[in-house]
């Protein structure tokens, strides 16, 4: 399983599953949810936020966070669109 | 058909009928209309256009959580329109949703949902979640320019059709569509309901049946925002919004006590003070030294007597807001840009440290400024824990600019390194005392989970709306707490208090701070007047490491009363206490740890 902290820069990913509870709330209302593609833009170093571009946009989540998410990796395309 | 547009209408085009008057009635027939969206989505900038300029913000009884309310005329109908707090969902995940949540549940005539056009369908969630509520609801999709900018289009009458509820495109910005959706705002009705289990499904269905996306190339906006995220040139980035920021802050501070408020006070005021004082009883008497003070050099001086009138009012009106205007001034410019949640990322990871998250730069920031709006701006901040460790960093260990011009006067002549170690040390103790609080109060500290919204050009007039409403809130604030701040220190200056205590606490000064007795004095009564403390540390020939110790401890004890008085209000007396008992004990530790280091390596 691979999760979503994992990913390196410009990687994309679908989805998998969120963590149960609040954090998954948090991740659902900003459009963040299973099924979804993104691409990495960068991490910040000494385990600061992830950006990711979902449908076009920047979100940027805790490192934390970011290490309950599942996905799984895909070959090519960017969520840029 | 076309109107001749009225002076100063905000509006782009003229509806025929003029609806942008106060009322002046008292009726009592008013319509409520809430304005519900996710945050970003220009939902503020169409409450300034529907509104116009009268508007007034509270707080939503019990919270920290602010909304704006405000009048709207049209067809002889009055509307009472409340901009509600920025909210993506209704299954509440923090404050503001939850007030969000409680505001609509208080029932609406009409809710209008703002939808940003370039994000539909986490726009839709929230809308559906809306409708479901069963009020009657238009869709205002705005910023539909920037939508076919970027190759979406949205079929509006189809968006209509699904969702059962007018659609009005607009640009809230331009003024764009704003007319039919004032004319529309009584076609309001319910709209569909969908259970919530089901709701994702209908979203992607709506969404692929109304949105055509056309591919687009990379543009220069997307590479610059791609970098501002990047850890080195996102820094780099960083750290020239902030040389720029601080900048802009002093120009404009310092222009506006220089050339507008210092002459104003000195002009106008201080005549009045003067031609009071033999009226008041002169001199000796109690009510002239409570409202003008004790004569400087015979002399009412506005900084350093202490009445009332005059400090009472020098401080916050001359000293404090015109820094507060210019903070707020930058701070609103990059918030509309679209900056600020990028900084928060940039900072993240330094603040997760200390048990905050990214959004705490902002009220640390601020503080640099002044303490007591750094401190009030700790309200964004989720939790109480946050906000206390927040707090408490910011009144110990983050100086204003008044504390750093005393520690460049006091330590300047003697030499950049100096200035260097109290900076440093201050910064020390900031991580050091933020990861001990993170370690030792219950609770944890939220991860960042942020939108970060597209640069954008802002739009001036929104920008001024709210620096206005938050000037003016500071002001409701602070003055009060200066003034009760300033009468403390009047009286307590003058009684017996301070001696005895001074007599208590010079041992501890000589063995563990390496000071000299005489230095007990100054230092305790910069508790209540900073610049004064630091005149009389000067001509006591300490040596360069003893004032750098001096200025240190004098630095993380109060930064000054009505930081005090904030600290009180925000947190209560019982975590104000606490704060106060880690600031004694920080500035303790620390003063002492640079002086055995000094002694070590002198």
């Amino acid at each position: 399983m691979t999760m979503l902290c994992s990913l390196t820069n410009g990687q994309t990913a679908r989805i998998t599953a969120l963590p149960p509870g609040m954090s998954g709330r948090r991740l659902e209302a900003l459009g963040l949810r299973p099924g979804k593609v993104v691409t990495k833009v960068s991490g910040m170093p000494f385990y600061g936020p992830v950006t990711l571009i979902l449908d076009g946009r920047q979100i940027a989540i805790g490192h934390g966070i970011c290490c309950k998410v599942f996905v799984e990796l895909l070959a090519e395309g960017n969520a840029r669109g | 058909m076309l109107f001749n547009k009225c002076a100063g209408c905000p509006l782009s085009e003229c509806p025929g009928k003029c609806s942008y008057t106060l009322p002046e009635d008292g009726s009592t027939d008013d319509k409520k209309v809430l304005l519900v969206g996710n945050p970003n989505v220009g939902k503020s900038a169409l409450f300034t256009r529907l509104t116009g300029v009268h508007a007034f913000s509270s707080n939503y009884p019990g919270t920290t959580v602010g909304f704006t309310e405000g009048y709207l005329r049209f067809d002889g109908v009055r509307y009472r329109l409340i901009d509600v707090p920025g909210a993506y969902t209704l299954e509440p995940t923090n404050e503001a949703e939850d007030v969000a949540k409680r505001i609509l549940e208080d029932g609406a005539d009409v809710v209008v949902v703002t939808v940003d056009a370039t994000a539909l369908e986490r726009n839709l969630n929230l809308t559906l979640q809306v409708l479901e509520m069963g009020l009657p609801s238009v869709i205002a999709l705005n910023m539909v320019d920037e939508a076919r900018h970027e190759g979406i289009n949205i079929d509006i009458v189809a968006l209509e059709k699904a969702l059962g509820v007018p659609v009005i495109g607009t640009v809230a910005v331009s003024g764009q569509g704003i007319s039919e959706l004032i004319s529309r705002l009584k076609d309001a009705k319910p709209g569909i309901s969908i259970p919530a289990a089901d709701r994702w499904n209908r979203i992607g269905e709506i969404a692929a049946s109304v949105q055509t996306i056309e591919h687009r190339h990379h543009t220069v906006r997307d590479r610059i925002e791609d970098l501002s995220v990047h850890p080195g040139w996102g820094a780099l980035l960083g750290l020239f919004a902030i040389l720029a920021s601080f900048a802009a802050v002093r120009v404009i501070g310092e222009g506006l006590i220089d050339f507008l408020l210092d002459p104003l006070f000195n002009g106008l005021l201080m005549p009045i003070f003067e031609w009071l004082g033999p009226l008041l009883g002169g001199e000796g008497s109690f009510i002239f030294r409570i409202f003008l003070g004790m004569l400087v050099d015979g002399h009412i001086d506005p900084e350093l007597s202490f009445g009332l009138l005059t400090t009472g009012l020098y401080v916050p009106l001359v000293m404090v807001l015109p820094y507060v205007v210019a903070f707020y001034g930058v701070l609103s410019f990059l918030e509309d840009v679209g900056y600020l949640p990028r900084f928060a990322v940039l900072f993240d990871a330094l603040l997760h440290k200390v048990g905050l998250h990214g959004f705490a730069i902002v009220p640390n920031l601020l503080g640099l400024g002044c303490n007591v709006p750094g401190i009030m701006a700790t309200r964004i901040l989720e939790s109480r824990r946050e906000r206390f460790i927040a707090s408490t960093l910011i009144s110990v260990a983050v100086p204003c600019a008044g504390l750093q011009a005393m520690i460049i006067g006091a330590l300047g002549d003697l030499g950049g390194r100096y200035v260097l170690a109290v900076y440093g040390t201050l910064f020390v103790a900031w991580v050091a005392l933020g990861r001990m609080m993170h370690k030792l109060l219950p609770g944890y500290s939220p991860e960042l989970v942020v939108e970060i919204p597209p640069y954008r050009l802002p739009a001036f007039k929104g920008i001024g709306m709210k620096l206005w409403f938050r000037i003016k809130g500071f002001l409701i604030e602070a003055i009060p707490m200066v003034l009760a701040g300033v009468l403390v220190a009047n009286l307590l200056s003058t009684s017996a208090f301070m001696d005895i205590i001074s007599a208590l606490l010079s041992p501890l000064f000589r063995g563990m701070l390496g000071l000299p007795p005489e230095t007990v004095g100054p230092i305790l009564l910069g508790f209540l007047r900073k610049d004064i403390a630091v005149g009389m540390l000067i001509p006591m020939r300490l040596l360069p490491s003893q004032m750098v110790v001096a200025v240190v401890t004098l630095a993380m004890t109060f930064p000054c009363i009505a930081t005090f008085i904030v600290l009180w209000r925000e947190l209560g007396v019982r975590d104000m206490l606490k704060t106060i008992g880690i600031m004694i004990l920080a500035a303790l530790v620390a003063g002492g740890a640079l002086n055995a280091l000094f002694a070590l390596a002198p």
